[in-house]
C-alpha cells in the first residue's frame, strides 16, 4: 500500500515523513556545493533524542554532536569524504551516503536489514521516503561485514536527480541484462 | 496439586527478575561484595533484551549502537561471572513480610528472608478493547516480539500495529524483518508518538503510519480475518461514514505499559499515581530506596521508560542497596551514584524525556512528602 | 492467511539462521506433530497451523496468543491430563500429549 497523501508535507511528527523544509533545514544535510564534489553522507535525523553514536565512530571527526547528547548531528561537510561507516553505526538507520557526481547516474548507499540480501546486478524498485516506488535501481554493491553487525550496505546506482530521493527499494526479481 | 520440597536461599540481596534492571543491580551489588541471587519466573534471563534485535541509542555508556539482544546476553555473561545466583523457572508468588515465597519449576517451593530486596519485575503491555479483540489473531506488540524474536514464530501475515509509539514503530520493522507484511499503524493521536527516524524507517518502506485513525473492529469466524478502523477527531470520537476495511489477519496491540508492581503492593510499599510513566509507581527516593527501607525498586516497574534508564536505575539500587549494608565507603558511593544520575539526566533530556523527569521529579518529592509526614 | 506462510522464521537477518535439529514429538488432539526441543508449546501449535487454544465455557468463544508472557491466561491447554497449562510459557517435551479446543473446567 504505497501513499503520497498530502499529509506527509506536514512534517516528520505528523506523518513519519521529513518535509522538503525539514531536509532544509536538517543540520546534517550536505550543501548543494558539496553535493556536486564527490560522496558525502546525508543524515536525516532532526530531533533531540539522545544518541551519538555517529559522532562517536565517525575515523574524520566529521560530525558534531556536542555534550549535550541530544542535539541533533551536525554534518561536518568539509571533512566527510563519504566513506560510509556511520551508515551501519546509526541506530535509527538515518544515515545515507550518495554520490551525485555520475554523469548520467547517481549512487545511493543505504542500510539494510532484510534476507535474504539482494544480488549485485539485480535491478530493484527504488522507493522515495514516502514508500513510493520512483525509478528502478540497479544493485551495484552489497556488504555485510561483520564490523557493521548485521546491517548490510546496499549501494543501488539510480538516475540523475534521483539520489536525494531514493532512500529504500523492493524486489522485482529482475536483474540486468 | 504435588508439593515439592522447600529450598532455601541464604543472599544478602534478592532481586525479583532478571531483566536489564535486575541484571545491573545485581552486578553492581555484587561487585561491593554483596552476595545476590536472582529470580525470573522465565527460562531464560533477559526480560525484555531477549527481543530486542534493533540497535541501542544513547551514548557510549549506554552500549549505543549495540543490539538490544547482545547488551542483554553480555550482561547475563558478567551476572554469572561475579557469581550471582540465576534462579529460572521461578515467579515470586509473594512477599509476606520479608518473607520471598517462589515457586521453582511448579515444583518446589523457595522461600527467602533476605536481608535487601530490589523489585526489577518490568511492566506488562496495555490492551484496548474493540469487537473481536478476544479472536485468535489480535495480540500485545509484546507477544509478537517474544514470539518473532524469540520463539522464531511468525505470528501473522498481513498485520495491522495499532499504536505509534517507539513500540509500535519498532514492531512493525521487527514484523517485516521475520517477513511479515505490515498493512498499516494506526494512530489514535493527531500525530506520530514514537520518534522520527523509527518513523521513517517504516514510511519508506511503505507502510502507511494513519494518524486520527483507531480500530473499529477485528472480524472473522475462529481468526481475525478483516479489520475495520475509522477516523476520529480531537477527542477520539468517531467520524461517521469513515470506516475503513483492513485485509489483515492479525492485530498488534502496542498501546502503553504499566508496571507489574504486585510485590511492591503485597509488601505494603506506598504508591503514587503517575500517568506519565504508565501508572501506579512505588515511591522512591533517588538511590531507588522504595517507603520500605529493606526494599529497593528499579526499571519499567519504577517507571515505564526503556533498557538504558532500567540499567542505570539497577545499578542505582545495587549500590543503594550494597551501601546500606555497610559495603560500600561513602566516597565511592557518593561518585557512583553520581554517575548513574547524570547517566539517566542525559537519558531523560530533550523533549521526548521531558515527561519522564517530569514524572521522576514528582516520585521522588512524594517520597519526600511521605517521610515528612513520619 | 495463506497455506505457504511458512510459520517458522528459518532464517532472519539478525538472528541468523534457524537451528532445528533438536526435535520431538508431541501429540496435540492426538496428532503427532514435530516441534523444536525447548520451545513453548504454543510456538510448536502455531508453527503447525494451529491457532486455537481454547474456547470459553459461556460464549463457546475461541482463544489463542494475546500477552505471550503467561499473565492473560488465552492460551490455556491441557497437557498429559492436567488442565490450566499456560502453553505459551511452558516448554514442549518429548511424547507430551496436548489437548486444544476443549472448553471443559479445569480438572487435576
Amino acid at each position: 500500500m504505497n501513499t503520497t497523501r498530502t499529509d506527509d508535507c506536514q512534517g516528520i511528527r505528523k506523518s513519519g515523513v521529513l518535509s522538503k523544509e525539514e531536509l532544509e533545514n536538517c543540520k546534517g544535510m550536505p550543501s548543494e556545493e558539496r553535493l556536486k564534489r564527490g560522496p558525502i553522507a546525508v543524515i536525516e535525523c532532526s530531533e533531540e533524542i539522545p544518541c551519538n553514536p555517529c559522532e562517536a565512530n565517525c575515523p574524520r571527526d566529521a560530525i558534531d554532536i556536542g555534550g549535550v547528547i541530544t542535539a541533533p548531528p551536525h554534518l561536518l561537510e568539509q571533512k566527510c569524504v563519504g566513506c560510509g561507516l556511520c551508515i551501519s553505526r546509526c541506530p535509527g538507520l538515518a544515515i545515507t551516503v550518495v554520490d551525485l557526481t555520475g554523469e548520467r547516474s547517481d549512487k545511493v548507499s543505504l542500510p539494510y536489514e532484510f534476507c535474504p540480501l539482494p544480488e549485485v546486478g539485480e535491478i530493484v524498485h527504488a522507493m522515495n521516503r514516502t514508500g513510493k516506488i520512483v525509478c528502478d535501481a540497479e544493485v551495484l554493491t552489497v556488504k555485510n561485514e561483520e564490523r557493521n553487525d548485521r546491517t548490510a550496505i546496499v549501494t543501488l546506482l539510480v538516475p540523475n536527480g534521483y539520489g536525494m530521493e531514493v532512500r529504500f527499494f523492493a524486489r522485482s526479481g529482475r536483474r540486468r541484462n | 496439586m504435588r508439593h515439592g520440597r522447600t529450598r532455601s536461599v541464604d543472599s544478602d540481596i534478592l532481586v525479583v527478575g532478571a531483566g536489564p534492571a535486575g541484571l545491573a543491580a545485581a552486578i553492581e551489588a555484587s561487585e561491593h561484595g554483596a552476595t545476590v541471587s536472582i529470580v525470573d519466573e522465565n527460562a531464560r534471563p533477559g526480560g525484555q533484551l531477549l527481543k530486542q534485535t534493533h540497535r541501542f541509542f544513547g551514548s557510549e555508556r549506554h552500549q549505543a549502537g549495540t543490539r538490544g539482544i547482545d547488551i542483554g546476553s553480555r550482561l547475563v555473561a558478567t551476572a554469572r561471572d561475579r557469581n550471582v545466583d540465576l534462579i529460572l523457572d521461578t515467579p515470586v508468588i509473594g512477599i509476606f513480610n520479608g518473607l520471598v515465597v517462589a515457586v521453582n519449576d511448579n515444583r518446589h517451593f523457595l522461600s527467602t528472608r533476605p536481608r535487601r530486596i530490589i523489585l526489577a519485575t518490568g511492566a506488562a503491555e496495555n490492551a484496548i478493547s474493540f469487537p473481536g479483540w478476544s479472536l485468535p489473531g489480535v495480540i500485545t506488540a509484546g507477544a509478537a516480539q517474544t514470539f518473532v524474536n524469540v520463539h522464531r514464530i511468525r505470528v501473522g501475515e498481513n498485520i495491522v500495529v495499532v499504536g505509534s509509539g517507539n513500540v509500535g514503530l519498532i514492531v512493525a520493522y521487527q514484523l517485516m524483518q521475520a517477513g511479515s507484511n505490515v498493512v498499516a499503524i494506526v494512530e489514535a493521536m493527531g500525530q506520530v508518538g514514537g520518534w522520527g527516524v523509527h518513523a521513517a524507517k517504516i514510511r519508506r518502506m511503505g507502510i502507511p503510519i494513519l494518524t486520527r485513525h483507531t480500530i473499529t473492529e477485528a472480524a472473522g469466524d475462529t481468526h481475525v480475518e478483516q479489520i475495520t478502523v475509522h477516523e476520529v477527531d480531537d477527542r477520539l470520537n468517531r467520524l461517521p461514514g469513515s470506516e475503513k476495511a483492513l485485509e489483515a489477519d492479525t492485530v498488534c496491540l502496542a498501546v502503553g505499559m504499566s508496571p507489574r508492581s504486585h510485590l511492591a503492593e503485597m509488601a505494603d510499599c506506598a504508591f503514587t499515581d503517575v500517568p506519565e510513566l504508565g501508572g501506579t509507581i512505588p515511591i522512591h527516593n533517588a538511590i531507588m530506596q522504595t517507603s520500605i527501607r529493606s526494599i529497593y525498586c528499579a526499571g519499567d516497574v519504577s517507571g515505564v521508560e526503556e533498557a538504558s534508564t532500567a540499567i542505570e536505575e539497577g545499578r542505582l539500587a545495587g549500590l543503594g542497596a550494597a551501601f546500606s549494608l555497610d559495603l560500600v565507603e561513602s566516597d565511592l558511593y557518593e561518585r557512583r551514584a553520581a554517575i548513574c544520575m547524570k547517566a539517566l539526566d542525559d537519558l531523560r533530556s530533550g523533549p521526548f524525556g521531558q515527561q519522564r523527569k517530569t514524572g521522576k521529579d514528582a516520585v521522588l518529592r512524594e517520597y519526600d512528602e511521605y517521610y515528612k509526614n513520619r | 492467511m495463506t497455506a505457504a506462510f511458512d510459520k517458522r522464521i528459518t532464517d532472519h537477518p539478525i538472528l541468523g539462521p534457524l537451528d532445528t535439529t533438536e526435535q520431538c514429538t508431541i501429540f496435540v488432539d492426538s496428532k503427532p506433530l514435530i516441534a523444536r526441543l525447548g520451545e513453548p508449546i504454543l510456538a510448536a501449535l502455531m508453527a503447525n497451523d494451529i491457532w486455537i487454544t481454547r474456547f470459553t465455557k459461556k460464549l463457546g468463544a475461541p482463544r489463542g496468543l494475546f500477552c505471550g508472557i503467561g499473565l492473560c491466561n488465552d492460551c490455556l491447554v491441557f497437557v498429559d491430563g492436567l488442565g490450566c497449562v499456560r502453553s505459551c510459557v511452558t516448554a514442549v517435551e518429548e511424547d507430551m500429549s496436548i489437548e486444544t479446543r476443549t472448553n471443559e473446567k479445569r480438572r487435576f
